[in-house]
């Protein structure tokens, strides 16, 4: 195996791929944060809790009801997609009409008090989740040793990237959700129940948040602080990219995740902060992020 | 009801006096504290009257959310923490050094950020205290997880030794109440009426020439300095820095205090502070998990009284003098 840069490309694409894989959970996060702040003009400041709401209900699930891996992967979504529902019709909806501050506000509250309520019900240390039966082992690449779970959380994110994009971009339903974007009035006097669907799109992307705390629950620790030290990187990556786009979302978080893995190779010490490192360069030369829309 | 406190209303305004009379309570409560109420907790929430204070100047006057000052108030804990204890400097020297840190920060932090508005500012001011976080658990003055611990005291202007806690708690309290004239004074010049002027309306403001970015980037450069101080001075008297003092979760407190408060107030984020603090020292002994009760505060608050407990205090009062005048 030759050396790339000196370092053995071995150790490189190994990285690389552990990368890609934190890279899937920047992608599904802030992939979820774009499409709510696009229709809701919230930024969702608990989206990290919903994430890690679903990596506790995750071992919930099989610890408490003995509901293993995949059926975990069915229902906590949708648990918490319809929590997040809730949390949208009964307070987020009442403050759409004043300063998108009080919002961001709010679910920062909302995140303080779920990490907090599972610090005093579980403590503070993670729990182990095994991983699924079917997808232990490790694949032999030649340059690297992949352990199938992990090619898996990549597949399936990306998967589901792809799958949201295309529903956005090409069905009828992604073009309301577009148009509501652009002109809820006008939606609404087509016929089309904006509120329902502002609530429905805010589940969905809180679901999706539940997905990737189901696929991160086997590789990191479930703890109650994993969301919010996630989700800082993600806000970061999300001003990286711009709110405007999904594609532009999709995008950033795998390519800073990959970032992130090339630094442990180089420059071990700074891969904790080079992704804040590069918000503050494509701050300074490209103030609107990468696929953003100036004002 | 409403009678009354037309009453009293016009009763205030028609004899001066009673302020004087009601600021000379204040001052002699403040100076007798120390002998009621455990100094260290006086001394906790001072420094947090100060902090919540400093953040009131960029969130309720300048408009401006952030969500990183706790980085201002823990960076210079950190180094007055290391200028007091590793090179052995006197405890005005610690603490300025500290301060001149924190404005350097916001300096730095404001320049990224500051031509960003709302949520973006936001997010930005959140990710780069998060990076201040991340240099702090890995540079090796710091301490890592351990913090700097035992830092000494000293002596105030080499005379008084700070080692007793009632002389830290007046030093703190000149302090505070310095730092609280200095952010009164600039409300109340001009500077402060452009706050005022861009937050209510900001083209309106760039249309009359105004340099809206500069003066935006002074506030919060003197907000951080503030908040700065009020970071130095908690850890020569708690003589210990830690990470908690850079982490998100404080930057999102000191938010919680002004709103509870009343942002864009003088006297709310100072209500606010001494609320929250007080309600976490007894938090502390009970067994409730502190985060929770936190953000199940901060939810109610944004969703009930978003004025907080003193604008919303004025508001009403407001209403009940307005009629009379129908």
């Amino acid at each position: 195996m030759p050396d790339i840069f000196g370092v053995p490309a071995a150790v490189l694409l190994g990285q690389v791929l552990l990368g890609l894989i934190n890279g899937s959970f920047y992608a599904m996060l802030s992939l979820g944060l774009a499409i709510i702040f696009g229709m809701l003009n919230v930024i969702n400041f608990a989206h990290g809790a919903f994430y890690m709401l679903g990596a506790f209900v995750t071992w919930l699930c099989l610890t408490q009801l003995g509901l293993n891996y995949w059926a975990a992967l069915v229902v906590v979504p949708i648990v918490v997609g319809v929590f997040g529902a809730v949390v949208e019709r009964l307070f987020l909806r009442r403050l759409y009409r004043i300063d998108h501050l009080y919002s961001l506000l709010f679910t920062f509250g909302l995140a303080l008090a779920m990490e907090g309520l599972f610090r005093y019900l579980f403590g503070a240390a993670g729990k182990p989740y095994p991983v699924p039966e079917t997808l232990t082992g490790v694949f032999r690449l030649g340059f690297m040793v992949l352990p199938v779970y992990r090619a898996w959380v990549i597949l399936a994110s990306v998967l589901v990237c792809l799958l949201v994009w295309l529903v956005m971009e090409k069905t009828r339903l992604g073009a309301w959700l577009r148009a509501a974007t652009e002109n809820p009035s006008l939606v609404t006097a087509f016929g089309i129940n904006v509120p329902l669907m502002l609530t429905l799109t805010y589940g969905f992307c809180v679901g999706l948040a539940g997905f990737a705390g189901v696929l991160a629950a086997p590789i990191y620790q479930v703890s109650p602080a994993m969301g919010s030290s996630l989700i800082v990187i993600v806000f970061a990556v999300v001003v990286i990219g711009g709110l405007g786009s999904i594609g532009g979302a999709i995008l950033t978080g795998l390519s800073l995740g990959v970032i992130e893995g090339l630094t442990k190779v180089f420059y071990p010490s700074a891969s904790a902060i080079v992704i804040f490192v590069v918000m503050v360069l494509v701050l300074i030369l490209r103030p609107a992020g990468l696929f953003g829309r100036e004002n | 009801m409403s009678m009354l406190i037309k009453g009293l209303a016009g009763f205030t305004v028609k004899y001066k006096w009673i302020w004087w009379i009601g600021a000379f309570v204040l001052a002699a409560t403040l100076l007798l504290a120390p002998a009621m109420v455990y100094p260290l907790l006086l001394i906790n929430i001072l420094c947090f009257v100060l902090f919540a204070s400093a953040l009131n100047l960029v969130l309720g006057y300048a408009g401006l959310l952030s969500l990183g000052h706790a980085a201002f108030f823990g960076g210079a804990a950190y180094v007055t923490a290391h200028a007091a204890k590793t090179w052995g400097l006197p405890f005005e020297a610690s603490v300025l050094l500290g301060t001149l840190f924190a404005a350097v920060l916001g300096l730095v932090f404001g320049l990224i950020g500051i031509r960003r508005y709302g949520i973006y500012f936001a997010m930005i001011t959140l990710a780069l205290a998060q990076m201040l976080y991340f240099i702090a658990v890995q540079m090796p003055f710091t301490g890592g997880e351990d913090g700097i611990q035992s830092v000494p005291r000293g002596m105030f202007l080499g005379l008084v030794d700070l080692g007793d806690i009632n002389a830290m708690y007046y030093v703190v309290l000149g302090a505070v109440v310095i730092g609280l004239m200095v952010l009164w004074r600039t409300l109340h010049s001009p500077f402060g009426h452009i706050l005022a002027a861009i937050r209510e309306n900001e083209p309106r403001a760039v249309s009359l020439g105004l340099d809206v970015a500069y003066y935006k980037l002074i506030a919060f450069v003197l907000s951080a300095t503030l908040s700065g101080l009020a970071g130095s001075l908690k850890v020569i008297a708690f003589q210990l820095a830690s990470l908690n003092n850079v982490s998100w979760h404080l930057s999102g407190e000191v938010v919680l205090m002004t709103l509870i408060g009343g942002m864009g107030t003088f006297a709310g984020p100072i209500i606010g502070a001494t609320f929250v603090v007080t309600l976490e020292h007894m938090l502390a002994t009970s067994g409730l998990p502190i985060a929770l009760v936190i953000g199940v505060i901060f939810m109610a608050c944004v969703m009930l009284f978003r004025r907080g407990f003193y604008g919303e205090t004025v508001a009403r009062l407001k209403v009940v003098l307005d009629r009379g005048h129908d």
